[in-house]
């Protein structure tokens, strides 16, 4: 079964800025075609793991692993591994001097040497699968919001990674363009991408999800499915951190 | 009557000068931006010995009058050097020289306000820091520095006239060398103010409008 592959291996990671130690030893497995949601508290190192996993932040101990390579210790190499390793933003970083279509094509051209001609036909395909194709030649200046993410999602496919980090991709968009995103991921996910998402979407996290890790003080304290995380009593941290929201979403 | 004909005798003479001048203003911007975008690239994400080696050369070319460093090149380091080169190759050298330490500070403020999220971005689709650099950052700085950098233009333009110093055929020193010849100064000297006024004039419009040409959506550049 092909759908049990570990795609992505995060090893016992450590890592502190100055005396804080923001990630105390998190570690999971990611199968191919799953989506894991992050949630928890702010600053408990969501996002830092994220870009542990990747290196954009450098683990202080501990590795990773992209289908039985490791990624940490990978010297140059990191390069390559992160065009198989695609990131979402919460702030987008499109490049703000190229167009839509400029922003998906230029890694296609520049780091895998697709000619021109080619990454252009690929780069509006990925447009056309978040719904873009008609905002190729706008500049992100020129964009809602969740235009833009939707952007930067297309950027991200284009590499034809194995695996997309989503962090916190809609926390800077209002209500409804955080509809659009998350319709967009949603469609993703169910087509198979293996997503690890951090998020404070509870809807989109137990809806979507298939795993949720619970996240507090630098470690993953619950995981489980969204069904086990709703029923099973063992979740009470979780349960109580969701019932927040429920508290402020009025009565 | 008098000084129009000797003006009208010796403008073609005159005109001759706004070729070394010109080319004192080209060499010194073409080689500031030559050397000028490195060396910012080298200080913003160079390592300690290149900053400091940078922050060296800006200190000595910043510090020292103009006039100074043209004696220096041209009766000190070429003949040191046992090089034999014309003034104008030294006015060109000194005023480009010159021209990279200042620029270089234009282009490093610009290089520095690009978001760090551009950077990011870049390195997570799997670019090299250098091609980040090139691909991301650099077309964005240069975007921001142009109108900062048009400024030098004008600057280096006025500055290139104390080539007169070291004989340089330059507009300055050819006014000179007619108003000793005939005597007639106000008038020759405010015909070469007038030439200096039109030269800045439009070469600020040319790179006006080198701003407005890539002009994108979102940058700053040339807004009104």
């Amino acid at each position: 079964m092909e759908n049990t592959d570990t795609i992505l291996r995060v090893e016992n990671i450590h890592k502190s800025f100055g005396d804080l130690e923001v990630l105390k030893g998190v570690s999971f497995d990611v199968k191919k075609g799953e989506t894991i949601c992050f949630i928890g508290p702010s600053g408990t190192g969501k996002s830092t793991l994220l870009r542990c996993i990747n290196l954009l932040t450098q683990p202080d101990q501990g590795s990773v692993w992209l289908g039985g390579e490791e990624v940490t210790n990978s010297g140059k190499q990191i390069n390559h591994f992160r065009q198989r390793i695609g990131m979402v933003f919460q702030n987008f970083f499109l490049f703000d001097h190229l167009t839509a279509v400029r922003n998906v094509e230029i890694a296609l051209i520049k780091v895998k040497g697709m000619k021109p001609k080619e990454a252009r036909e690929k780069a509006l395909e990925e447009l056309r699968q978040v719904g873009m194709e008609d905002w190729a030649e706008h500049y992100p200046a020129e964009l809602s919001g969740g235009q833009a993410q939707r952007v930067s999602i297309a950027r991200a496919l284009a590499m034809d990674p194995d695996v997309i980090l989503f962090d916190e991709p809609t926390s800077a968009l209002d209500p409804e363009l955080t509809r659009e995103v998350l319709e967009v991921m949603k469609k993703l996910a169910l087509a198979g991408m293996t997503m690890i998402v951090v998020t404070h979407e509870m809807g989109f996290a137990c809806s979507v999800a298939n795993r949720i890790m619970f996240m507090e003080y630098g470690e993953i304290i619950e995981q489980g499915s969204p069904q086990e995380l709703m029923s099973d009593a063992k979740f009470e941290r979780c349960k109580n951190f969701i019932g927040q929201f429920d508290g402020v979403n009025g009565d | 009557m008098g000084f129009l004909t000797i003006i009208i005798e010796w403008f073609p003479y005159l005109i001759q000068g706004i070729f070394a001048t010109l080319g004192l203003v080209a060499s010194a911007l073409f080689l500031g931006v030559v050397l000028g975008l490195p060396m910012a690239v080298g200080q913003v994400y160079g390592k300690r010995l290149v900053r400091f080696l940078i922050a060296i050369y800006v200190w000595f070319f910043r510090g020292l009058p103009i006039l100074v460093l043209l004696f220096l090149f041209y009766f000190g380091i070429f003949p040191g050097l046992g090089m034999d080169v014309s003034a104008f190759f030294v006015g060109a050298t000194v005023l480009g020289l010159r021209g990279a330490a200042y620029q270089s500070q234009i282009f490093r403020g610009a290089i520095q306000s690009v978001s760090e999220g551009q950077m990011i971005a870049a390195r997570s689709v799997g670019m090299t820091k250098l091609q980040s650099i090139r691909n991301v950052i650099l077309p964005q700085a240069v975007r921001v520095a142009l109108p900062g950098w048009s400024n030098e233009y004008p600057n280096i333009l006025t500055d290139s006239s104390i080539c007169y110093a070291i004989g340089v055929m330059e507009l300055m020193t050819r006014t000179s060398q007619i108003v000793s010849q005939t005597y007639v100064t106000m008038p020759i000297y405010l015909v070469c103010a007038g030439i200096f006024i039109l030269l800045n004039y439009g070469g600020m419009r040319a790179l006006h409008m080198i701003e407005m040409k890539i002009k994108i959506p979102g940058f700053g550049t040339g807004a009104a």
